[in-house]
């Protein structure tokens, strides 16, 4: 077999560094541009994200040996509707306030590009516990993502955190607007390939000598 | 040590290999920077006099911010620092020119940082950059800061003190821009404000009217122009078509009815004429061949006019070089140089 055997640890990290939805595979630009203007919004999105990831992935790992490959792009989209409809029942019963903020994108959950991607490169050819690894480490890669947007939106941008005020006055008011968003992801873009970068080279020099 | 370092210089200026044509120029990209530099200084200088000595304080600010950007960023990037081309200076004396004279001290400063290091170096440095850096400075504390650029504007000293608005709360001075006034209440608004038709025309020609800092003085633009197009570093086609087009356009569509606007008042007032001689001529964001200039200034004039007219901005004039910016690339493609030899074939 050409692809190596990856160990759990290896699935779980995979989402969260090295194929971040937001940062390296640069998939659902939208939701994290649209309603990252605070901290908090980020979070519900990532949690909703986590949640609807998580059961569908595993519900996929599950039926895989009854769904005919040919119908399995309205299957994906079935399952994840009716996860996205649970949280979008919930959010709206106990978040009513940041629910009229993020109610259209959690709705548009169903169409998250890297869940999808998730469901048909990952759970359909896994067994369940990876493939829930695999949605965990997708989901909380997605989530830290849309906590570091939002958090550097609004102290920049509103002075605030999670409605706190931290630094009592408004720096830029830039950072409200949604052109933020992509300077930001752009920046972090630049410290992921940098990174990347720091790491491979580290590795070489430790290979060289043995 | 030094001498093995200048020989090398010496031999690779010596056996330096390139194709035709051979002819030797004495013009370099820095010579070129700095006599823009020069060009660009007078209206600062009668900035000092029509706003008071803040504004030189804001320049400076603006320059060495730009500079020092250009500075640490190449530093980081291990690039070569080029700070010595004078065209981080010009970034930074465009940059204070374009907002008005009455803002915070500090306020150029993330202006720098935006129109050097993420317009310039971030794409490349000198030469790869897509807009016009201080435009894009300007566009970005535009959106940082709209009350600062909006309201900041003050009335022109006519008795010499020049350290009147030093410690002045801005608020209380802020005076109306002609072209807010021409917007929002037409024709009769401003002649009542400024004072009659004559007056108006010597007034904005010379440079003693609210506007930004290095805007205000057509006069002395003019002049910073007119030796750049002596010297051949400027072509007229963009300054022409870009101010022609803005008086052509409001001529017909800026009055009551059709043919009836005022087209020196519309080119005196704003910042057209800064933009037309100094940021739309600008060799990295502007077209090679002559039609593709024309259409480029053309295109600015319009979108000028039209957001001038129907947009939400008094004046326009930035947002326009930064829309046409884009279509460079395009305009080069579509108009190229004549090969001398017609038959050749790639």
């Amino acid at each position: 077999m050409a692809i190596q055997q990856k160990t759990n640890k290896e699935i779980f990290l995979n989402g969260i560094f090295n194929e971040n939805p937001i940062f390296r595979l640069a998939l659902s630009m939208c939701p994290a541009v649209a309603i990252t203007t605070n901290l908090l919004n980020g979070i519900l999105m990532g949690v909703s994200v986590i949640f609807v990831q998580i059961c569908a992935n595993s519900t996929i790992a599950l039926l895989k040996d009854y769904i005919h490959p040919r119908v399995r792009l309205p299957i994906y989209s079935l399952t994840l509707a009716t996860y996205v409809t649970v949280i979008d029942l919930i959010l709206s019963a106990y978040f009513p306030v940041a629910y009229g903020a993020l109610g259209l994108f959690i709705k548009l959950i169903v169409v998250f590009t890297f869940i999808t991607m998730r469901l048909d490169v990952f759970a359909r050819k896994n067994t369940v516990f990876p493939t829930f690894l695999d949605a965990m480490g997708m989901g909380l890669g997605f989530l830290w993502g849309m906590m570091v947007i939002g958090g550097v939106r609004e102290l920049l941008g509103s002075g605030t955190l999670l409605g706190y005020d931290i630094l009592g006055f408004k720096p830029m008011l830039f950072f409200v607007l949604p052109a933020s968003g992509f300077f930001i992801i752009g920046f972090m873009m630049a410290i992921f390939n940098y990174t990347e970068r720091i790491y491979k080279e580290k590795q070489s020099k430790r290979r060289i000598p043995a | 040590m030094m001498n093995a370092q200048s020989e090398k210089n010496s031999i690779s200026n010596c056996l330096h290999v390139s194709s035709a044509p051979h002819i030797q120029s004495e013009v370099t990209i820095s010579k070129i920077m700095w006599t823009v530099v020069v060009s660009l200084l007078p209206p600062l200088i009668i900035s000092i006099f029509i706003f008071g000595f803040q504004t030189l304080i804001i320049t400076l600010v603006s320059v060495v911010s730009c500079v020092v950007t250009e500075a640490v960023s190449q530093k980081m990037l291990n690039r070569p620092v080029t700070i010595k081309d004078g065209s981080a200076v010009i970034t930074g004396l465009l940059l204070a020119y374009i907002i008005p004279p009455g803002v915070p001290w500090w306020l150029p400063i993330p202006g720098a940082f935006m129109a050097i290091y993420v317009t310039k170096i971030l794409m490349g440095g000198l030469g790869y950059n897509i807009f016009n850096p201080a435009l894009i400075g300007r566009a970005f504390l535009m959106a940082t800061y709209p009350v600062a650029l909006t309201s900041a504007w003050l009335a022109p000293i006519r008795n010499g003190s020049i350290f009147t608005y030093m410690n002045a709360n801005v608020d209380a001075i802020s005076s109306a821009t002609p072209l807010y006034v021409l917007k929002h209440y037409g024709m009769a608004a401003l002649i009542e404000k400024f004072g009659s038709m004559s007056v108006i025309y010597t007034d904005f020609f010379f440079g003693f009217r609210p506007g930004c800092i290095g805007e205000t003085s057509a006069f002395l633009i003019l002049l910073g122009g007119l030796v750049l197009l002596y010297k051949k570093y400027i072509s007229w086609h963009i300054p022409v078509s870009v101010m022609g087009s803005t008086a052509l356009l409001t001529w017909i569509f800026g009055g009551e009815s059709f043919f009836t606007g005022n087209p020196l008042v519309a080119i005196l007032s704003g910042g057209v004429m800064l933009g037309a001689f100094f940021m739309a001529t600008d060799y990295v964001t502007s077209p090679n061949q002559k039609i593709a200039q024309l259409i480029f200034g053309i295109g600015i004039g319009a979108l000028t006019v039209l957001i001038r007219l129907k947009g939400g901005y008094p004046e326009g004039i930035c947002y326009a070089i930064l829309l046409m910016n884009p279509v460079v690339p395009a305009l080069d493609q579509w108009f190229k140089a004549k090969r001398f030899s017609e038959g050749a074939t790639q």
